[in-house]
């Protein structure tokens, strides 16, 4: 049976001059990294770069990483400061958390689905086009929790807050989702109760 | 914990506490399982948090191109890692520099102090009790005293001088 690596053993094999050992890492979280930097910056191809950045600046400061954190931890938080750094050099607007133009832009969105396209989406497809039209804080927060496998003190760490107040911004996040859903899915909605 | 389950003034505060209790980080998971058990409204809500959970849950990760981790692998070919802060800063360095300072920072005080002409105050005793007046500093800082201090001061900055040097040249080989 195979079983897989843990990261540290890869990391010190990394750190042992086997560089080739980093491929597996950067398999096993490219996709965890690529949702969260989509998150921010909504061009595959920004999102890409900024991506393969976030590896790149990863495996040159690996001797820092201590080992004291989940990697995927560490490696989120460079993936945080990444996002905001390119945001800020291609001077776009990083929309906050109770930015009311946020959710006035997402209202619109749905003007462009027609009633067959959205009977096509799965459930599925559906929560992660509501998703989409959180903002950048809601929907990463959400992304981390479900998707990047960290706790609330992980995430905490990651965004350097307190683990109530993510507590209290996920649990506004999920209600913000639900009322994305309701208002642009509600015939998905109603199938699902 | 007193549990109101009226829906109207609970609405808010049933969804936090429901979610808390999903996440499984409730402290009172076994009140909230009653309330489910007996309560329609509260099962109800439930039923609608739990699927919006899985559903969140079931979502699929976005996946970068074909040649991500190929591109990364040629990016990072080129590159080495940077050597841990710690393994970089020589504390040996630091303490040198401070000792320099904290030698020039007491002889320059004490040669000051020396200087002082305590008998010409107003107050007439010191106000930490001790006579500065009674202290000869002409026997302590005399010129071979000054000389001697300043001699190993001129040899520890040589000291740092070549320290750094040194580091520097060995950090240009390693290139």
């Amino acid at each position: 049976m195979h079983t897989k690596t843990p990261d540290n053993d890869l990391i010190q094999l990394v750190l042992q001059g086997q560089s080739a050992a980093y491929a597996e890492l950067v398999d096993r979280y490219k996709a965890f990294v690529f949702t969260i930097v989509l998150r921010y910056i909504s061009s595959r191809e920004d999102a890409e770069e900024v991506s393969q950045d976030v590896f790149v600046k990863a495996f040159r400061s690996l001797s820092d990483f201590k080992g004291a954190s989940k990697f995927s931890t560490w490696l989120y938080t460079i993936v945080t400061t990444s996002c905001l750094t390119f945001l800020r050099k291609k001077k776009l607007d990083v929309q906050s958390l109770d930015n009311e133009k946020v959710f006035a832009a997402a209202d619109n969105i749905d003007g462009g689905m027609s009633a067959n396209q959205v009977e096509q989406k799965s459930r599925v497809a559906m929560v992660n086009e509501a998703i989409k039209m959180l903002s950048p804080d809601d929907a990463q927060i959400i992304t981390l929790f479900y998707k990047g496998e960290q706790t609330l003190e992980e995430i905490a760490k990651i965004l350097g807050k307190e683990p109530n107040a993510v507590k209290v911004q996920l649990h506004r996040a999920r209600t913000r989702l639900k009322e994305r859903l309701q208002k642009h899915f509600a015939a998905e909605v109603k199938d699902i109760h | 914990m007193a549990i109101n389950s009226s829906p109207e003034q609970q609405s808010p505060d049933m969804e936090s506490r429901l979610w808390d209790y999903i996440d499984g980080t409730s402290q009172e998971a076994s009140a909230i399982e009653k309330l489910i058990a007996e309560n329609s409204v509260w099962r109800a809500k439930y039923a609608e948090l739990l699927d919006i959970n899985s559903l969140v849950l079931a979502t699929e990760l976005e996946e970068p191109s074909l040649r991500f981790t190929k591109n990364v692998m040629e990016e990072i070919a080129r590159l080495q890692i940077t050597p841990a802060a710690k393994k970089y800063i020589n504390t040996k360095i630091i303490w040198g520099i401070a000792a320099f300072f904290i030698t020039v920072i007491v002889g320059f005080l004490g040669y000051g102090f020396s200087q002082v002409d305590w008998s010409s105050g107003t107050g007439g005793s010191s106000p930490v009790g001790i006579d500065f007046t009674s202290v000869d500093y002409s026997r302590m800082f005399s010129n071979s005293f000054v000389n001697l201090f300043m001699m190993i001061n001129v040899i520890l900055g040589l000291m740092l001088l070549d320290r750094y040097l040194a580091w520097k040249r060995k950090k240009l080989m390693n290139r």
